[in-house]
């Protein structure tokens, strides 16, 4: 088991850690560990660093791990954590912001959740709305798992839940105004 | 000439790390009136007094100025000191340039040491107005009030009888005994909660010096410290206390069913009950929101049966009102309301319960004779799991202080399971274990080691019902990793909170409270049993969750103060009081309608008008009643009232001083 060397740790993190404070406003010292988040966290299951985890390497200054960790972008955002914090942490906005500072800083280690990611965004830049089938679709060819979920598709189609061609909605233009201002301002997307 | 000394403090570097004391005491010397001025690291100390002694002598000093903190704290001291030094108390001032400066201003010396400057120059200019006072004393009434008649006030009311004192306890509830009346064992011996209550409930009641007014409410609180006016509503109780002889039989033929708050409603009780088998006095009640016979007129079978006819359906509410020289209040705490936390069932799943709930469910008088049965379906439970802080340090639905007792008493119900249940298995999620009290970590480690209760660090997430299971979910933080128990039975170590009333009465005494409603005592440290109202006094959880061995320490704690001011004939009155002058007040009465004390009423006086005798109307103060609050002063439209001590010319002067 490798020893950290907290003094350090502590006075190397300072930097990032004071821009995650600020980013997310959230402040991580109130955490208690009591772990009522990661019990209840639906997708703890795959997360190779509990959400209490996150947040204790976070108050130990050791930023760069969390950043590394594939918790972070595992996390749906489904926000039960930040509901039922008798701290009033909000956690799923601290993952939300170190995912934005992953993705700055190149370490993507959930490669197919980024996809997902990009390819959603791009769906509504272009349609207005989501067009399920495409982000199915491009999600299996890219990620490389062209028959994932595939035998889902029958019954969604029957059932209306996707369709072949996609919807676009009345007025496109503005949405895509949204998307331009985000990028102007440095949004990644 | 007045000649004024000036004595600045340093409070060690509590004022002078803030202040430059020399400097002031050096300013202090030009401003008029002052014929001496010191500075001196610990004013209050034996040596600073001295000082101030020798000073008064050897300077020929008439008035003092004594620059330190709050008089609060040290006012009497100083006032001691300047009798001692054959000066009257009164013609002592006190600037505090320590809450008031030093504190307030810890980065900027300079204005710090100009601002402590102005405010002696302010006590200067108001005691060379100060005149001499003499206080007098009135007789106090040699009786107790406990309000509250559970542990606390049991203890409390014994302590104060014992000494020789009378002393009347008031009980919301039909019967004495409280909480501690519905908890089976107690932490860290486990004896019997009932079999060390009772006796002292029995004591109590056959007291010759005590008096129990049970099923009754203080209604109204006037007077002060040796003289307060208490009125007491005695509710309806239905039955005639002195007639009945307690047989039971109204109770047994009783029609109405209707649960039983003692039984935390698991049980039922009749509409004329006594509220568990030990009651005291031990005689029925009749619950008159669900007594047949008030809802639809008809029925009146305890009436008819009882052989005694104590049965008084006409009974009203009366309102008494008695004299009381001190109060204890020991109103005790309620429970927090866990259906909060929508993620934990409480109230949904019927095997979620409170710690409370446990405790009548362990009781050989409980609803299951003290066999632990789940509340579903009576099974004995497996599987048991507590679950610690529900409702205590939750900042976001619940309360953010620790409630003290839980860890002890989970830690009780562990071990109370794991004997009375062979094959079962206790876990225990908490966050912290928290054990300082005698006995207590020993316990504890009892509670794993030997009676094997498996204690899992995290904070449940959730409960849900699967398969007839109950479904505990949590992290245990020290693995790091999610798990999930399947239970039987889940109890939830509940927050004690403050009662439900408890805010209304601090406002009907006059003594404050917290934010979370439990009341504040005088001191943390130094006076945790007084409140800041001269003559009340706190004893058990109505001033924070405490435990029984706690509640009873500070029960002793307020009755030996009480039997301090009891034990005195006659009690020292503050000379600083109104005063009117009869030549200008013009009888309007608007200081009569201030008046919180009701310590001003209007008179007639005789008067020569032009050769005439006519009456006229003016204010009279009550010299026994008025505690100088100048409410008065400040209503008086034609400045007739004056505060001694705090005339308007005193704190004229004091402006001007700082002003001009």
């Amino acid at each position: 088991m490798e020893t950290i060397e907290l003094t350090s740790a502590l006075e190397q993190g300072k930097d990032t850690l004071e821009a995650i404070v600020k980013e997310s406003g959230v402040q991580v010292t109130r955490c208690y560990q009591c772990g009522k988040c990661t019990g209840g966290c639906p997708v703890a299951f795959a997360m190779d660093k509990a959400p209490r985890e996150i947040m204790r390497l976070l108050q130990l200054g050791l930023v760069e791990e969390a950043l590394r960790s594939k918790t972070i972008w595992l996390c749906a955002s489904c926000d039960t954590c930040s509901t039922r914090c008798p701290r009033e942490v909000d956690i799923a906005k601290v993952m939300e912001t170190l995912r934005i500072m992953a993705k700055k800083k190149g370490y993507i280690t959930e490669k197919r959740m980024d996809l997902f990611h990009n390819l959603f965004l791009k769906s509504v830049e272009t349609t207005g709305r989501v067009y399920e089938g495409g982000l199915v679709l491009g999600r299996n060819i890219l990620g490389m798992q062209p028959f994932r979920d595939v035998h889902l598709g029958p019954s969604m189609f029957l059932k209306g839940k996707i369709s072949p061609l996609p919807h676009i909605i009345k007025d496109n233009g503005e949405v895509k105004k949204i998307f331009a201002n985000v990028r102007k301002r440095g949004g990644n997307v | 000439m007045k000649r004024v000394g000036v004595f600045i403090c340093h409070c060690g570097t509590n004022i002078a790390q803030a202040v430059d004391c020399e400097k002031v005491a050096q300013n202090a010397q030009a401003f008029p009136g002052v014929a001496f001025s010191t500075d001196y690291k610990y004013m209050c100390a034996e040596p600073g007094q001295d000082l101030i002694k020798k000073a008064i002598s050897e300077h020929r000093l008439d008035r003092v100025v004594v620059a330190s903190c709050s008089p609060r704290m040290h006012e009497p001291t100083f006032r001691k000191c300047l009798e001692r030094a054959g000066l009257n108390p009164y013609l002592l001032e006190m600037a505090n340039i320590r809450e008031h400066c030093a504190w307030v201003h810890p980065d900027d010396k300079e204005r710090a040491t100009l601002k402590a400057t102005e405010l002696v120059r302010m006590a200067v200019a108001k005691v060379i107005q100060n005149e001499p006072l003499d206080r007098s004393t009135i007789p106090i009434t040699k009786r107790a009030l406990v309000i509250g008649g559970g542990i606390a006030g049991i203890q409390a009311a014994l302590d104060i009888a014992n000494a020789g004192h009378l002393v009347d306890i008031v009980e919301k509830e039909p019967s004495i005994g409280g909480r501690m009346a519905q908890i089976d064992k107690t932490f860290p011996t486990l004896d019997c909660s009932a079999c060390i209550l009772t006796p002292k409930m029995v004591e109590v009641a056959n007291h010759p010096n005590v008096r129990l007014i049970t099923y009754s409410e203080v209604e109204k609180v006037e007077g002060y410290v040796g003289n307060f006016e208490v009125t007491i509503r005695q509710k309806a109780r239905s039955v005639d206390l002195s007639a009945c002889t307690g047989c039971g039989l109204c109770t047994e033929k009783c029609p109405t069913k209707v649960p039983s708050e003692f039984e935390m409603e698991m049980m039922n009780r009749k509409a004329i009950y006594t509220p568990f088998p030990q009651a005291i006095p031990n005689k029925p009640v009749i619950d008159r929101e669900n007594c047949r016979y008030f809802k639809t007129g008809k029925c009146g079978v305890c009436q008819k049966l009882c052989p005694a006819q104590a049965v008084d359906f006409t009974q009203e509410d009366q309102l008494v009102t008695e004299r009381y020289g001190a109060i204890v209040v020991a109103t005790g705490f309620d429970l927090f309301d866990d259906s909060v936390y929508g993620e934990y069932g409480y109230g949904r799943y019927k095997d979620v319960i409170t710690g409370l709930h446990f405790e009548r469910l362990v009781n050989a008088s409980g609803p299951t004779m003290g066999k632990i049965k789940r509340p579903s379906d009576g099974q004995e439970p497996k599987n048991v799991v507590f679950i610690k802080c529900v409702g205590s340090r939750d900042e976001a639905k619940g309360k953010a202080y620790c409630s003290k007792t839980c860890c002890m008493y989970t830690a009780k119900h562990a071990t109370l399971v794991r004997e009375k249940i062979k094959d079962s298995n206790v876990y225990v999620f908490y966050m912290d274990v928290r054990t300082p009290g005698k006995g207590y970590e020993e316990f504890y480690t009892r509670t794993t080691d030997q009676y094997g209760a498996k204690y899992l660090r995290g904070r449940v997430s959730k409960i849900y019902e699967k398969g007839g299971k109950l479904i505990v979910r949590g992290e245990d933080t020290l693995l790091g990793r999610q798990i999930e128990i399947e239970a039987d039975m889940v109890v939830l170590a509940t927050a004690m909170v403050a009662k439900e009333n408890a805010a209304e009465l601090a406002q009907m005494i006059g003594f404050s409270y917290d934010q979370d409603n439990f009341y504040t005592e005088a001191h943390p440290k130094l006076a945790p049993v007084e409140t800041h109202t001269a003559g009340v006094f706190l004893a058990g959880a109505c001033q924070g969750p405490k435990d029984i061995p706690d509640s009873v320490a500070q029960a002793s704690a307020a009755a030996v103060k009480v039997c301090g001011l009891l034990s005195k004939e006659r009690m020292e009155t503050e000379p600083t009081i109104s005063i009117v002058n009869e030549a200008i007040c013009a009888g309007c009465g608007m200081c009569v309608t201030v008046c919180p004390y009701k310590a001003i009423e209007l008179k007639f006086i005789q008067e020569r008008v032009d050769g005439k005798v006519i009456n006229r109307r003016v204010a009279s103060v009550n010299s026994g009643l008025c505690q100088g609050c100048g409410a008065c002063t400040v209503a008086c439209r034609s400045a007739a009232l004056n505060l001694k001590h705090f005339t308007n010319e005193q704190i004229l002067a004091e402006v001007d001083a700082l002003c001009l």
